[in-house]
């Protein structure tokens, strides 16, 4: 594993809600490294938008209190004032959006979005960039990249959108690029591309890449390192075969056998007991997924569930996925 | 007899430009697309954004005029009937929508929602008709007393399941449904799918499933027809559309599901980039002159492809 460009620790993110405040992360630490992909999955509510928000200052800061660290190049990103986070954003921390047509500027051509980006942190020269952004535009498997710099977003395919987005995101070689949902509006042949596009890219700059998705398929493919998040908290990280191989945490193992694509076909899918409490009722002491496992004794979770490493690894909170594996009962 | 059967079936939208919003020309959404529905199957069309699967849903159901071809119902033809004959069809014909938030009407109570296709075809006293709504929420999984709550104090899964319990109360035989998971959470969609199965044993329902969703299709669907600029370019049972694909369009296609292994992330992304070469070698001769497919050729009992 290469040396962490990203070191987040005990971030606890909280939204006011009438008067109180809920934390949508809480206490949530974990290291993205160079040339790695560590993907943070979970459905919608668990968290991990939220998180990935907060890493990049883009929440409400008036509605929202932020506590732990979040430490890039030395820098404690949390403690920065905006203009001092801008030295980042968009420079050494590039980022991709689920949705590049409401990302991009609707009244901006693509290639001058791209010249934007060159502006604000390079003093590059007219000519300079203009090279420059054919160059990234090509980057982004662009062949006509002339003429899709000169047009606008709306005059572009939805794949083409999130390479020109892409492109914005690596302008400046970032040493981190936070993705959010980035296929998910595109088609599965798009989503294809996007994600070969993302590993190549990564491979001639050594980027580490924060990836927040809820598709296990894009995590399986292009993943190194998993974390799986529930109502705010990590439940289980590991490598990605490992995940995939010997998940552990009843959640997790729930999350896996829901999915058609990892069933033989015809089978039953696993549905996970209940749902997801809204924010301001999810359990603030003990294992917060015991509501949905009933066929697990109250005994046998944690008073304060720590992640806990069981492997190499391989990091599990609260004692629950032994009882779940000892009555070997997958099914709800 | 087939249940449905789609001939040569065209759409074309009108493209208006100009002081007279004269026709200049048509966008031609869905353009000869043929398929037969047997009693009882799921079948699945799938394809990409802007192939045409939606709005072939849609002028199954009639809510879009065909602009040529035949859609026959067990035998009787249907895209051009009216009156009496238009409404019988709309009973047999039901459909399942994508975005449980927007498809149900904020300001009724759940009773008036799944009532209202029971309002529209059947006279029944008001104790018959909540009767019968309360046995079908019931059936669908949620508390009889729900039937007087808003659609706002439901869960999306649950939701989804009070606009199947909708389709349900005519007893259709054939339900259309056009991406009905593909706005929920995984472990709700699970929940949705197979419900949905329970549902088609029981009511003994036909499916059509329109997704871009390979795995869900996969899944769900017996036979299967992929869509390409208005047509089909492939069409078979699951095994032959994901075991066989033939036409490059289909392999490119299956080619590109994410692989859930992955310890075989280099070997798929290798096929991937592979199909993706010959895809560049094959585009011209795959497609007519205007780009789009063939016609469909048989190859076996039951898998076509648009090969020349």
């Amino acid at each position: 594993m290469g040396q962490a460009v990203l070191q987040i620790e005990g971030l606890r993110v909280s939204f006011r809600i009438r008067g109180n405040y809920y934390s949508a992360v809480d206490g949530v630490s974990l290291a993205v490294h160079r040339n790695e992909v560590l993907a943070i999955v979970g459905e919608s509510g668990c968290g991990k938008s939220a998180l990935a928000l907060s890493v990049m200052g883009l929440h409400d800061p008036v509605k929202t209190r932020l506590e732990g660290s979040v430490l890039f190049e030395g820098a404690d990103l949390l403690a920065l004032d905006r203009r001092e986070l801008n030295r980042f954003r968009g420079r050494k921390i590039g980022m991709i959006f689920q949705d590049p047509q409401s990302a991009l500027n609707p009244l901006m051509t693509a290639g001058r979005q791209i010249g934007e980006a060159l502006d604000y942190h390079t003093t590059l020269s007219a000519a300079q960039k203009k090279r420059r952004t054919l160059e990234l535009l090509r980057m982004v498997g662009i062949e006509e990249a002339e003429a899709v710099g000169g047009r606008y977003p709306h005059e572009l395919s939805g794949g083409l959108r999130q390479r020109v987005m892409i492109a914005i995101a690596i302008a400046c070689e970032p040493a981190l690029m936070i993705a959010d949902e980035p296929t998910t509006a595109l088609d599965v042949t798009i989503q294809a591309q996007i994600m070969d596009l993302l590993k190549e890219l990564q491979r001639q700059t050594g980027a580490g890449i924060m990836l927040i998705t809820h598709d296990m398929g894009v995590v399986a493919e292009m993943a190194d390192r998993v974390a799986v998040m529930y109502g705010g908290e990590l439940v289980e990280t590991a490598d990605a075969t490992t995940l995939f191989e010997r998940p552990l945490h009843p959640y997790t193992r729930s999350l896996l056998k829901s999915i058609p694509s990892l069933q033989a076909p015809d089978e039953r899918l696993h549905v996970i007991r209940g749902m997801v409490p809204p924010l301001h009722l999810m359990p603030t002491s003990g294992c917060r997924f015991q509501s949905r496992i009933d066929w697990i004794p109250v005994s046998a979770h944690e008073e304060r569930p720590q992640l806990r490493e069981v492997e190499p690894g391989h990091w599990v909170r609260c004692t629950c996925y032994r009882e779940f594996a000892l009555a070997g009962n997958d099914s709800s | 007899m087939a249940l449905l059967r789609v001939d040569q079936l065209k759409v074309y939208y009108p493209v208006r430009s100009g002081l007279l919003r004269r026709t200049v020309d048509y966008v031609k959404a869905v353009d000869g697309l043929s398929f037969e529905l047997q009693h009882g199957e799921t079948y699945g069309l799938v394809g990409e954004s802007g192939c045409g699967k939606t709005t072939a849903g849609r002028t199954m159901i009639g809510l879009i005029r065909a602009t040529a071809g035949e859609i026959h119902l067990e035998g009787d033809r249907i895209d051009r009937l009216s009156g009496r004959a238009l409404s019988r069809y709309r009973r047999d014909v039901q459909m399942i929508f994508q975005d449980p938030y927007s498809s149900l009407n904020p300001r009724k109570r759940v009773l008036d929602i799944i009532a209202e296709p029971l309002r529209n075809f059947e006279r029944l006293s008001p104790q018959e008709e909540r009767r019968k709504v309360r046995d079908f929420v019931e059936r669908v999984g949620l508390h009889p007393d729900s039937v007087y709550k808003y659609p706002h104090e439901f869960s999306g899964g649950q939701r989804q399941r009070i606009g199947i319990a909708r389709a349900l109360t005519l007893n259709p035989k054939l339900i259309i449904a056009d991406e009905p998971v593909s706005s929920l959470d995984v472990s709700v969609q699970a929940q949705v799918l197979n419900f949905m199965k329970d549902i088609q044993r029981e009511f003994r329902l036909t499916y059509l499933l329109i997704s871009h969703d390979l795995g869900i299709i996969r899944h769900m669907c017996d036979r299967i027809g992929i869509m390409y600029r208005g047509r089909l370019v492939e069409e078979g049972t699951r095994d032959d559309i994901f075991e066989q694909p033939q036409h490059i369009y289909a392999r490119r296609l299956v080619a590109a599901i994410p692989n859930p292994n992955p310890r075989q992330r280099d070997a798929q992304r290798e096929r991937r980039l592979q199909v993706e070469r010959e895809y560049e070698q094959l585009r011209e001769q795959s497609f007519d002159r205007e780009g789009k497919p063939h016609p469909l050729k048989r190859l076996t009992e039951s898998h076509s492809a648009a090969l020349l």
